[in-house]
């Protein structure tokens, strides 16, 4: 996109363009989490609502309450902003911008469809996987300014909880980029064209065991329900956040929400063919005419446009799981959420790996083989080969163009 | 430093620049703040933002695997040792921590020994201060074209040494600056791409050996000191759980 503006304009005012670029994805990706929670807030009352079998908003915004989100942002917006009188006065109105900014900065890295990414990245699961790390940041520092022991206890607990389950969930996306050969998110998403039965989840037996692992460190991971027993806001005094009010209190509601969307589109890239729908229209539309669809601009931004609509319908679905689970199971206690950590997921996820290791490595052939499905598209290329195939070319060139002034030569 | 200047004079200053100033000083001035904050806690918050800032500067430089390993380890190893210090220290009486004159002349002196040495050691480096490498390459590769068409015009063959040397001129040109953390990356599961570029040819044994006996080594250490601490527990007399 930087390329593209820095076209229109005349040389030597290039960083005008990409500074254009940057404040527009910037724009678009604090849209994702600002849309995403709006969309979300709400949908959450309304599917609480079904499961607890009451009807949850109905009044702003006619029949569906469709406007409760943004008379709730109003609400926060017009709060009182309370700073507890021992509380660390930078620290604690630093902390919501920390979290905030975390879980942003991994959007940085998220593709959306092939190719639209902010920041092609050729290591992008690792960098999403380090950052993710990082939200706890913001809550310890949060807890500890407060000044208070509540909130001193929730941080302490809510670190403890996220830094255990950071060891399955790393153990868990190695096991797709095992697969993949990569941890380019882009070409992750790009291996899985084709048919649904090209997604990893239905790759071997194993690695649809590791994303029920998957799923499961990444609710806890972004606090949620049934492991918020950091926050408990019914039971305990609502964990590191109870000193926050008004704007702050909100923008740590919304780096949660934004959370549950990344690690939803996370899992979205990684398991489920990312932003290939379970048809392939566009891309067997591509591969048919490729002189008439294949290089066409206007119809490779149309399929990506379709990518986008698909990613967010499969995080949608993850989110609205996450949901689903959070009003359905009862809080765990303490040592029940290290013990399904580290007695349950962390061995699965290392069998499981292995598992996968050994169905690689032993040439079992995957299940998306033994499907009829479409012929991949882009089959995992040697890297070693490319400075060869290169030189090739470079050589047939040369060949034909001393041939050329032979024959020249000769006449 | 003079040098410095001027080459950021007679270059035209591009975005990249730019930020890389910004993220520099705020690494710069955020280490300055881990030195002379009191606070544990604001302290281990600055030393976390100087670490960040560190590993936006590799960023910067293309170097993504090593700023995303920067970020991993280092940053949220710091984060691990904030929740120590809050957990351990956060009481009135350790939270401040006074730095007395003998330490700040002490820290002076390593810290301006080792700015001194660095300086030295990145302008040492002419590749670093050259911005002609994609024109090097592409000299270098564009000659060699000439000479191998001279070779073919006067009759005779492409050997295969010469294909060879003409992939890797064709590799450098194309893959722009080099980024050596993908080749220590490859060496360490046993693929030497500094060294030919074919998986048969002689010399790739890589340093997965090495490497694998350091964590075998390390993992010992571990188990060793938790088997100490427990057996400690055991003679106390207390029953373990």
């Amino acid at each position: 996109m930087g390329e593209y503006f820095a076209g229109w304009l005349p040389s030597g005012w290039d960083f005008l363009g990409y500074t254009l670029a940057a404040f527009v994805q910037a724009f678009l990706l604090v849209n994702v989490i600002a849309l995403g929670a709006f969309v979300f807030i709400w949908a959450e009352r309304k599917v609480s609502g079904r499961i607890q079998d009451r009807l949850g908003p109905t009044r702003t915004g006619g029949a569906f309450g469709w406007l409760q989100s943004l008379a709730d942002g109003i609400k926060l917006l017009s709060k009182e902003d309370l700073m507890p009188k021992d509380a660390d006065p930078i620290l604690f109105r630093i902390a919501p911008y920390v979290s905030f900014a975390a879980s942003f900065a991994a959007f940085m890295a998220l593709p959306f469809a092939s190719g639209w990414v902010a920041l092609p990245l050729n290591i992008g699961l690792f960098f999403l996987v380090a950052v993710l790390g990082l939200e706890v940041f913001g809550v310890i520092l949060a807890g500890y300014s407060s000044g208070s022991k509540w909130s001193l206890f929730g941080a302490m607990r809510q670190a403890a909880q996220v830094v255990s389950y950071e060891v399955p969930l790393g153990i868990c996306v190695v096991v797709p980029l095992m697969i993949c050969g990569t941890m380019d998110l882009v070409a992750i998403g790009d291996q899985q064209r084709g048919w649904f039965t090209n997604w990893l989840i239905f790759h071997d037996p194993f690695i649809f065991v590791v994303f029920w692992v998957y799923f499961t460190c990444a609710v806890a991971s972004v606090n949620r329900a049934p492991f918020d027993l950091a926050e408990a806001e019914s039971e305990l005094v609502a964990g590191f956040l109870t000193e926050y009010s008004g704007m702050r209190w909100s923008l740590f509601f919304m780096a949660e929400y934004g959370s549950m969307i990344l690690v939803s589109i996370l899992a979205a890239i990684l398991f489920f063919g990312g932003w290939n729908g379970p048809i392939p229209v566009f891309s067997s539309m591509m591969d048919a005419y490729p002189n008439y669809f294949g290089n066409c601009w206007w119809f490779s931004t149309f399929a990506n446009m379709a990518g986008v609509l698909n990613i967010l319908i499969k995080a949608s679905v993850g989110v609205i799981a996450m949901m689903w689970i959070r009003w359905t199971f009862p809080r765990l206690r303490v040592d029940q959420v290290i013990t399904m950590c580290l007695k349950y997921c962390v061995p699965i996820a290392a069998v499981c790996l292995l598992g996968v290791m050994f169905w690689t490595a032993l040439g079992v052939p995957f299940l998306n083989d033994l499907v009829p499905a479409h012929d991949r598209s882009l089959v995992r290329e040697g890297w070693m080969d490319e400075g060869d195939r290169r030189a090739d070319r470079r050589i047939e060139m040369i060949e034909q163009k001393v041939a050329a002034s032979q024959e020249g030569g000769v006449e | 430093m003079i040098g410095l200047l001027a080459s950021a004079a007679e270059a035209s200053i591009n975005w990249h620049t730019v930020i890389f100033y910004v993220t520099a000083l705020v690494a710069c001035g955020f280490a300055v703040l881990v030195a002379t904050t009191n606070n544990i806690v604001r302290m281990a918050f600055a030393l976390i933002v100087c670490l960040a800032a560190a590993s936006g500067l590799l960023f910067l430089a293309g170097a993504y695997f090593v700023g995303a390993m920067q970020l991993m380890i280092y940053v949220g190893g710091t984060v691990v040792l904030l929740i120590f210090g809050v957990m351990l220290t956060a009481q009135k009486a350790f939270i401040t921590m006074q730095t007395k004159g003998g330490d700040w002349i002490l820290g002076l002196l390593v810290g301006g020994t080792l700015l001194a040495i660095l300086v030295q050691l990145a302008f040492l480096v002419p590749q670093w201060q050259s911005s002609d490498y994609q024109a090097k390459a592409d000299k270098n590769l564009a000659t060699y074209v000439e000479k191998l068409e001279q070779q073919l015009a006067d009759g005779q063959e492409i050997t295969q040494p010469q294909r060879d040397e003409l992939a890797r001129l064709e590799t450098l040109a194309t893959d722009g600056m080099p980024q050596r953390t993908g080749e220590i990356g490859l060496a360490l599961v046993g693929v030497r791409a500094d060294q030919g570029t074919r998986p048969d040819e002689k010399g790739l044994a890589g340093y997965l050996l090495p490497f694998e006996i350091v964590s075998i080594h390390l993992l010992v250490v571990l188990v060793g000191a938790a088997f100490l601490a427990r057996a400690k527990r055991h003679h106390a007399g207390g029953t373990t759980r």
